[in-house]
This record gives C-alpha cells, sequence and structure tokens, in this order.
C-alpha cells in the first residue's frame, strides 16, 4: 500500500513552484510543458483489494462514478485501461467485497460504472478509484463528494509508464 | 427558589448532552454502519458531552457538586472520558484500520483528524497526570497551568473534530453543543484568572500564586 502523504492541493502547490521555477528558467530551450501525471491521493489505498473483477455494476447500482485516463506528457486518452471503484455505500462497508468491482475505458479514454449511493465514513463522503495493472505506475485517487446527497463522482487519471 | 434554579441547571445541561445523542440516533446513516462502528461513533458524542460537563465541575457551577464533591465528580469524570475515547478510536480502528492509522500518524486527508488526535493525546496526558500527580510531586501552580493548558487543547481540538465531520450528529444540535463546550471552559478560565488575580492583588507577591 502507498503511505504517500501527497494530496491534490500539495501537488498542486509544488506543480507551480516548479513551473514557476521553469519559467524563469531562462536557458531552458522553449519546449511544451506537458501533462503532469496524477499523483496518488493520501488514504486513496485504504480498503483497496487487490484484483477485484470487472462487473457491469457493483450492486443494485443508482450512483456513478466516472472519469478519464490520458498519458502523461501528450495527454493522449488510453483505451481499455482497468480502473477498480470502492466505497463504503448503502450495500456494505469499504472493505467488503461486495462494495468493489473494476471496469474499463472506453476508446476516448472515459470510464463509468454504476454503483450504489456512497455514504459519509470517517466523516467524509467519498470513493476510491485505483489504477493497478502494472503497465503505468500504480494510482489510488480518493475524491470527496460536494454533498453526501451527490448521485455521482469523478475521478481523473494521467499515468507515467512503470 | 434555589431549588427550581438547581432543577433548571441540571435539566438545561442533561438536554445539552442527551439531545445530540437522541438525535444522532436517529441518523439515516445508522442503517448503513456495523455495530462497532455505532458504537465508536456514540463514544465519541459522549465524550464531547463529557468535555462540557469537566469545566462545569471544576467551576463549581452544577448544583450540589461545587467544591471537594465537583472536584471529585471532575476527576472519574476525567476517567470515563479516557474511556470513552479509547472506545471510540478502538471502534474505528476495528472498523476500517488503515482509515484509523493514518489518522493517528497525521497522514489522513481528513481535515478533522489531527485535531481529535491532538485532543486525544491531551486527555490522556492530562489523565495521566491527575493520576500520578502527587507521586510526581507536581507543584499546586504547575499542576494549575499545565492543566489548563492542556484543557484548552482538549477544548478547542475536540471541537473543531467534531464541527468538521460528517457523520451521524445532526448539524444544529452538534453546533449548540460545541458552542456550550466553549462557553462553559471559556468560563471557567476567565473566572481562574480573575480569582488568581484577586488573590494576587490582596496578598501581595508573598506565595507567588
Amino acid at each position: 500500500m502507498s503511505t504517500l502523504v501527497l494530496n491534490r492541493r500539495n501537488l498542486l502547490a509544488a506543480g507551480g513552484s516548479v513551473l514557476a521555477a521553469g519559467v524563469s528558467g531562462l536557458l531552458l530551450p522553449a519546449r511544451a510543458q506537458g501533462l503532469a501525471p496524477t499523483a496518488s491521493m493520501s488514504g486513496g489505498a485504504n480498503n483497496y483489494l487487490n484484483g477485484a473483477a470487472i462487473v457491469d455494476r457493483i450492486g443494485k447500482g443508482g450512483f456513478w462514478m466516472s472519469g478519464t485516463v490520458r498519458r502523461a506528457g501528450d495527454g493522449a486518452p488510453l483505451a481499455g485501461q482497468r480502473i477498480q471503484i470502492w466505497a463504503h455505500t448503502t450495500e456494505g462497508q469499504e472493505h467488503e467485497p461486495q462494495s468493489h468491482g473494476a471496469t474499463l475505458t472506453d476508446k476516448d479514454g472515459k470510464f463509468r460504472l454504476e454503483m450504489p449511493q456512497i455514504i459519509p465514513i470517517f466523516g467524509q463522503p467519498h470513493g476510491h478509484l485505483a489504477y493497478d495493472s502494472g503497465e503505468f505506475k500504480t494510482v489510488f485517487l480518493r475524491p470527496v463528494m460536494r454533498s453526501a446527497k451527490d448521485k455521482s463522482l469523478e475521478g481523473h487519471f494521467v499515468l507515467q509508464p512503470a | 427558589m434555589r431549588l427550581a434554579r438547581g432543577t433548571l441547571i441540571w435539566a438545561a445541561l442533561v438536554a445539552a448532552v442527551c439531545v445530540p445523542i437522541a438525535l444522532a440516533g436517529t441518523s439515516d446513516l445508522l442503517a448503513y454502519r456495523s455495530p462497532i462502528y455505532i458504537l465508536a461513533g456514540f463514544a465519541g458524542i459522549v465524550a464531547l458531552g463529557l468535555v462540557l460537563v469537566q469545566p462545569l465541575l471544576i467551576g463549581g457551577y452544577l448544583p450540589g457538586l461545587s467544591g471537594n464533591r465537583g472536584r471529585s465528580a471532575h476527576y472519574w469524570i476525567g476517567g470515563a472520558l479516557v474511556a470513552a475515547v479509547v472506545v471510540h478510536v478502538a471502534g474505528l480502528w476495528i472498523t476500517s484500520p488503515p482509515d484509523m492509522i493514518d489518522a493517528l500518524l497525521f497522514a489522513s486527508p481528513t481535515p478533522f483528524s489531527p485535531f481529535g488526535v491532538i485532543a486525544m493525546w491531551a486527555i490522556f496526558s492530562v489523565a495521566l497526570m491527575a493520576a500520578f500527580r502527587r507521586r510526581l510531586g507536581l507543584a499546586p501552580r504547575t499542576w494549575r497551568i499545565t492543566h489548563m493548558s492542556f484543557a484548552v487543547v482538549i477544548v478547542f481540538g475536540s471541537v473543531v473534530h467534531g464541527l468538521l465531520i460528517e457523520g451521524t450528529m445532526e448539524t444544529m444540535s452538534k453546533a449548540a453543543l460545541c458552542t456550550l463546550v466553549l462557553a462553559a471552559a471559556f468560563k471557567v478560565i476567565a473566572d481562574r484568572v480573575w480569582r488568581n488575580r484577586a488573590t494576587a492583588r490582596g496578598e501581595g507577591t508573598a506565595n507567588g500564586l
């Protein structure tokens, strides 16, 4: 399991300062900055189960988890990538096998999986997503819902070669 | 008249602590939680209620429990507070070990976790010091300043922790309980500081108290 303490906010801050340093570095040759890879979020890997099966839907559904998978650098959409999704829902706790499922990205690098309604656990309504297939570096996301009443949530991946 | 006032104060305290617990008992989220998770959550709410009782006892504001009786009750309620926090943390650990470990290591993505963990260590520290106070030979003044400093951390940490959590507690009753916790702590600290100043003025600087 990842023990990274990076989160999106301090990653953006770090990325911003690197960008600022790069821009001010006049000695660097002019070239496209490129799309930076997504870092794992703090707590993203919690209650991850290795090898969750690809499913049409997790449980009875009613809630949509969606997102995109792109390649770092040029941002090209990555088709056929396996994304695992899990959360504490109306049908089970986070660690329980029936709360986990996986899906594949389409030709545009998009994925969408129906699952039961996510409810707050440990004080925040949040979901988990993982890219863990090995071709690219493993990434764990832990997006938080704006409201516990939301019926959907997104997670976006930019992957770099392993 | 005094009896009526006493009854009123006690009724208000019981309501301030029990109404939030009762409303949390009606939360929709309970249907999706395991018994241990539910127990852990309620232990946290009870702990917040006890954090309200503690300054009221030590300030002597509760009718029938002033002076030594109040101090004695404060001591035992402190023990109950430790027990409630242990049940809260242990229950959450059983519910989701990685999330609890993240919180204890200050590596949690949830903003409220560090406030709760700091308040927990402050509660454990002050309880240990209270238990071994005589053996440690702590001077009354040292003890009072240390305890009051920990109390500020406990009150502030517990209130922020509770307010930021999206859980079973109903929003209004939670905010009311947190406000009362802050007000009670502020009142007792202000009274003590005021009294000590008055004492210091009255007695000069003879004993430095």
